[in-house]
């Protein structure tokens, strides 16, 4: 991780440097010349991932090999940096032409005319939703019914656990493989975290005179209050109840807070901490870290996105296994399922090569060049199966991710506008439901207040 | 001491015999000098300043031209228990962190004086200032952790419970408040023993002849004649403790829940996190107001114009 960002500090740092050189060279021989007088194409890329960088890297010199006249530069930032310099660069009229997007931004960006649509572009008008996994280019199309988005990646949620642990508890993989669960007693998926729980005198969750105030190993990692859509946090125990974050599958206009299915989902996970079944929100405050608390054996299991896989997987010491969501109230598992695309931006002085790079990243090429690196998984079929080869190779079984998405067994990130207003007003509130100082009921009034924002 | 009254003189006389310059006026040339400062002072000072009280009648989200909507913003603040709560949360931090420094830093700037000529003693006290606020968060966060710090292992070693001093409601302002003590009361020290120097060394002798106690000294020589230092200090540093931030963002990031989400922190909130950059101008207007009032009551509290040394 520390490598990816410090190789491209190295290449933008180069770009620059060139352009000036040859600028320098231009003005030496002729005094009209255009600074950048090669006649090449510059376009701006950004990402926020550091570990997607190096295949992405790969996808662009392949992009550049095909398109002489177009030179592309990456740039990468953190995920908290991200969104701040992005909208910077808008206002300077400085930002990339295509930059990697997230679902529960880019609604702003299209109120506010940033972003070009893709059936507007030569390159891009032909874009056809059926080339990739089925629902993620639904999630890019505007209200308008233009395409502000073409599919990169999607991902979805599983549980890593812990096998040495789960052993030692008389338990199997396989009792992890068909784990039920409802809001009321918490089916056989209590019933594990229970067991996999482990106070200081080595009494169990589910054993006389256990103590739930000094415990050793938690049954399930706490990923904090998980905010407005508790992505890896609830979203699928509330997902796997029928219930869904808005009245429409995209761009819905009413949220379903006030959901008694969503707040008895809520009111069985944080109920987890009186039992001392989950670490308080006192212990893991408002910067969790879910994959140590595995990696330290401070927890015994842990819902995380597919994002993660690498992260978890490199965790040392600790033999790891991956298990689907427990299958809920509706029948089976249910994962939400998340679809990065990338977008071009309004203000870019280049939108017809722009819209050669968005198709070249969409391509089976490219996300057969990303899926085989075997950190995400491409939007594309194609881009999915090198992924779960690539991940298969690497002896990790990646079945837990995908199967919801073959299934159809998931529920989309919540795409609305207000997305930073609705933010700033749902996290403090979750994080209060976590601490034990709100009841989930309170959450009716507050889902007022969220759709009189959308109105 | 002589010669430099004298220098200029000869000098002014022999390059200028005939006429001394009486009547010619210097306002141009002062202009022309205060001209690069006032610049500065106008379009880094003034002109934000005045924007900044413009936008407070806005409604602007950076990307769309702004849209006067005159009042709304501050009637929208009276009615918002979030800022209400901002300013209970930083007054306490305020009081905490300028309440424990400004007592520590007088004790350790009389011990200076009173006891050692050391530099490197007074090097060391400095050392903490020289670590930037966000290094110091961090480190304080790590040494404080619930789970791993080495704080509370320590806590734990003396036979004591873990204290959760970042992730719980009551402990985290307090916290934050002693790690900047920390890091300030060097620095606040070593401004509190240049006040201290200029006071005459005679009192003390007189005061020892006449059989003083070193605490009787401290009280009536020491602390009134630091008084107006004293208070340009409280002042200087009182302001800086409004505009905390950086700890707040590094440490809790304004969590848990409320409980650390101090003005500036929920000024950069709604200004880089939401894009209302209207509302959080007239946030800002209000801690313009907030430390123009304080500032004003200190100074005619602690008359820190004034010195009673002569």
């Amino acid at each position: 991780m520390t490598h990816a960002p410090r190789s491209i500090g190295r290449r933008r740092w180069l770009v620059p440097a060139t352009g000036l050189t040859l600028g320098a060279l231009a003005l030496a021989g002729c005094g009209s010349a255009p600074v950048v007088g090669d006649g090449t194409v510059a376009l701006d890329y950004w990402l926020w991932d550091a570990n997607q960088l190096p295949a992405y890297q790969r996808c662009v010199d392949a992009f550049e090999e095909e398109n002489s006249d177009v030179s592309v530069r990456i740039s990468q930032y953190g995920w908290d940096d991200y969104w701040t310099k992005l909208t910077a660069a808008f206002v300077a009229g400085a930002g990339p032409d295509v930059f990697t997007d997230h679902l529960n931004r880019y609604p702003e960006y299209v109120q506010r005319g940033l972003l070009r649509d893709l059936g507007s572009l030569d390159a891009t008008s032909d874009f056809d939703p059926a080339d990739f996994q089925e629902g993620l280019a639904d999630l890019w199309t505007g209200p308008d019914g233009k395409q502000y988005g073409s599919p990169k990646d999607f991902d979805t949620i599983a549980l890593f656990y812990n096998t040495e642990m789960v052993e030692e508890a008389g338990l199997t993989s396989e009792d992890l493989a068909n784990l039920d669960w409802n809001p009321r007693d918490g089916g056989s998926f209590e019933d594990v975290i229970a067991r996999l729980t482990v106070d200081a005198n080595g009494v169990r969750g589910d054993e006389e005179g256990f103590d739930p105030d000094n415990v050793a190993t938690y049954g399930l990692a706490s990923n904090g209050s998980g905010g407005t859509d508790g992505q890896t946090v609830w979203s699928w125990l509330a997902g796997s109840t029928g219930w869904t974050f808005t009245n429409a599958d995209v761009w819905g206009d009413e949220y379903n807070y006030d959901d008694p299915r969503l707040q008895d989902s809520l009111a069985w996970l944080f109920s987890l901490v009186d039992k001392g079944y989950m670490a308080p929100y006192q212990e893991v405050g408002t910067e969790p870290n879910p994959q140590q608390a595995l990696g330290s054996g401070r927890a015994a299991i842990s819902a995380n996105g597919s994002w993660m896989i690498n992260t978890y997987a490199g965790l040392e010491g600790i033999e790891l296994g991956i298990a689907s969501v427990p299958s809920g109230p509706v029948g089976h598992p249910v994962s939400m399922y998340n679809g990065l695309a990338d977008s071009i931006s309004a203000q870019s002085e280049h939108p017809e090569e722009a819209a050669r790079l968005v198709e070249f990243l969409g391509s089976d090429e490219c996300q057969t060049i990303v899926g085989e690196a075997a950190v995400v998984f491409p939007a594309r079929p194609a881009g999915t199966e090198a992924a779960i080869e690539a991940f298969a190779e690497k002896g990790i079984d990646v079945s837990p991710f995908t199967d919801l998405v073959e299934n159809n067994h998931t529920i989309l990130f919540p795409v609305t506008d207000q997305y930073g207003s609705i933010q700033s007003l749902m996290t403090p509130v979750m994080d209060e439901i976590y601490i034990g100082d709100r009841d989930v009921s309170t959450l009716t009034q507050l889902n007022e207040q969220v759709n009189d924002l959308l109105k | 001491m002589a010669t430099v009254p004298t220098t200029p003189k000869s000098r002014g006389a022999s390059s200028q015999p005939a006429t001394r310059p009486r009547r010619r006026d210097d306002t141009r040339l002062a202009l022309l000098f205060i001209l690069p400062a006032t610049i500065g002072l106008v379009v880094f000072y003034f002109w934000p300043l005045v924007r900044g009280i413009g936008l407070s009648f806005t409604s602007w989200d950076l990307l769309t031209s702004a849209e006067f909507v005159g009042l709304d913003n501050y009637r929208r603040m009276i009615d918002d228990p979030v800022f209400w709560n901002a300013v209970r949360v930083t007054l306490l931090y305020v009081v905490i962190n300028i309440g424990v420094q400004t007592v520590v830093a007088l004790v350790i700037a009389v011990l200076m004086q009173r006891l050692s000529n050391s530099t490197v003693l007074r090097s060391v006290v400095l050392a903490p200032y020289l670590v930037s606020n966000v290094v110091a968060a961090l480190v304080f966060l790590w040494i404080l952790d619930y789970q791993l710090g080495i704080g509370n292992q320590a806590l734990e070693w003396l036979g004591t419970d873990r204290i959760p001093f970042l992730t719980d409601e009551t402990w985290v302002i307090p916290t934050i408040a002693l790690i900047n003590v920390w890091r300030h009361m060097g620095y606040t020290a070593l401004l509190l023993f240049a006040g201290l120097q200029t006071i005459p060394h005679t009192m003390y002798e007189a005061a020892r002849v006449d059989g003083a106690s070193e605490l009787r000294m401290f009280f009536r020589i020491t602390l009134p004649l630091l008084r107006p230092i004293l208070g340009l200090v409280l002042i200087i540093s009182v302001i800086g403790s409004f505009q905390v931030f950086d700890t707040v963002s590094v440490t809790t990031n304004g969590g848990p829940v409320d409980s650390s989400r101090v003005l500036q922190l929920y000024i950069y909130d709604n200004a880089f996190g939401q894009f209302d950059f209207g509302y959080a101008s007239a946030l800002s207007v209000a801690l313009l107001l907030i430390l123009i009032a304080v500032t004003f009551l200190q100074y005619r509290a602690t008359r820190a114009g004034q010195t009673d040394l002569n």
